[in-house]
């Protein structure tokens, strides 16, 4: 009520909030993490554009990476669900998260798919974003680390033009660099673009075709892989801050 | 284009406040958005007269404060120039953000009961 004249006119008021918009998205994204890191795994967001080759490098990792790690991945598709079939064919347990329209994965929809996902029993979780250099770099979904793909035919000025996505990673593959001798592809210019853009910036050189670089890539994850926990043999149970909580397996 | 899910949540956000405040409409939104977050303002703006309509922002004014990038070393403080390697000169740390990608809800003027 007005408390000048008393007319009975509402009064505006302000409210402080102060808080992320996306602070949903962020506890969702803290269950997510607390999952992992209860289950002892290493989570990894990899981004890149559509056809950056991300597919492509999980297929090569799980190549090298066979005998030595059990792997998981979910892969973010719009229509599809080729990429996971491609995954469990090359021996990385996978399944789809069909995102429709919508262009990135978020945590909640990364959080539903670890619902159903049929194995807990994983030492490296990929979750193969979808093919974008925009949306992705803002949501957390939960993992240690995000690997950024990008592929020598995308051009070499990538960095500076999506620093969003570039500033967000921990690594940057350079992927297809068995195509360089084909291409006026300039390394060095990559190199410099990302240290304008991304803090300790770091990049390594792989070709899912040769198998170049993928050794340095597995070491590059070996030294992220956190201390073995016990593993639970028949799922485990955690809290939900959506009030449920339930068997994982 | 992202920027209608962030404006879902915004939505969302507000709706949560004003049932706490008993507010019965909304005047204004104050955001701050940095430009290093990832949110195209205009894409924002046209997200955000879109999906107002029908719900407790219908009407609602979106004042955006924008924040430019800037980082510094993390170690003695020395600011990074914007588009330099994001190195400290001086002692060589990685540089670190300071200010520029926040995606923020600062404030809500509502007609509400006083608080």
């Amino acid at each position: 009520m007005c408390e000048t004249c008393g007319c009975g006119d509402p009064e505006i008021v302000p409210i402080e909030v102060q808080e992320r918009i996306l602070s949903d998205n962020d506890a969702q994204a803290g269950h997510n993490r607390s999952h992992f890191d209860g289950l002892g795994l290493l989570a990894i967001n990899l981004m890149g554009s559509p056809g950056a080759g991300k597919t492509a490098v999980l297929e090569a990792t799980a190549k090298l990476a066979a005998g030595r790690w059990k792997l998981g991945a979910v892969s973010g598709d719009l229509a599809t669900d080729r990429d996971a079939n491609r995954l469990n064919a090359a021996g990385i347990v996978s399944s789809t998260i069909t995102t429709g329209s919508a262009c990135h994965l978020d945590a909640r929809l990364v959080h539903h798919a670890l619902h159903d996902f049929p194995s807990n029993d994983r030492d490296i979780f990929f979750i193969e974003n979808v093919g974008n250099l925009v949306c992705p770099a803002i949501y957390d979904l939960g993992q240690a680390a995000n690997v950024v793909a990008l592929s020598v035919t995308e051009g070499e000025d990538k960095p500076l033009k999506y620093p969003v996505m570039f500033q967000k990673a921990d690594l940057v593959l350079l992927t297809k660099v068995d195509l360089i001798p084909h291409l006026d592809f300039d390394v060095a210019a990559v190199e410099d673009g990302l240290a304008r853009v991304m803090p300790g910036a770091a990049m390594l050189k792989v070709s899912a075709k040769t198998g170049e670089g993928i050794d340095a890539w597995l070491q590059w994850l070996e030294e992220r892989r956190p201390a073995p926990v016990d593993h639970p043999s028949e799922g485990h149970q955690h809290e939900h801050s959506h009030g449920h909580h339930h068997e994982h397996h | 284009m992202h920027e209608y899910s962030i404006v879902a949540s915004l939505i969302d956000r507000v709706q949560q406040e004003a049932a706490a405040h008993e507010g019965a409409r909304v005047y204004r939104l104050h955001v701050r958005i940095g430009e290093l977050s990832g949110v195209e303002l205009e894409l924002l703006k046209t997200a955000f007269d879109t999906f107002r309509e029908r719900t407790i922002c219908e009407g609602a004014e979106l004042a955006i404060d924008t924040v430019a990038a800037r980082w510094a070393c993390p170690s003695c403080n020395r600011p990074v120039v914007r588009g330099a390697i994001l190195r400290c000169d001086t002692c060589g740390s990685p540089a670190r953000m300071i200010e520029g990608d926040e995606i923020i809800l600062q404030r809500i003027e509502m007609e509400a009961p006083d608080v």
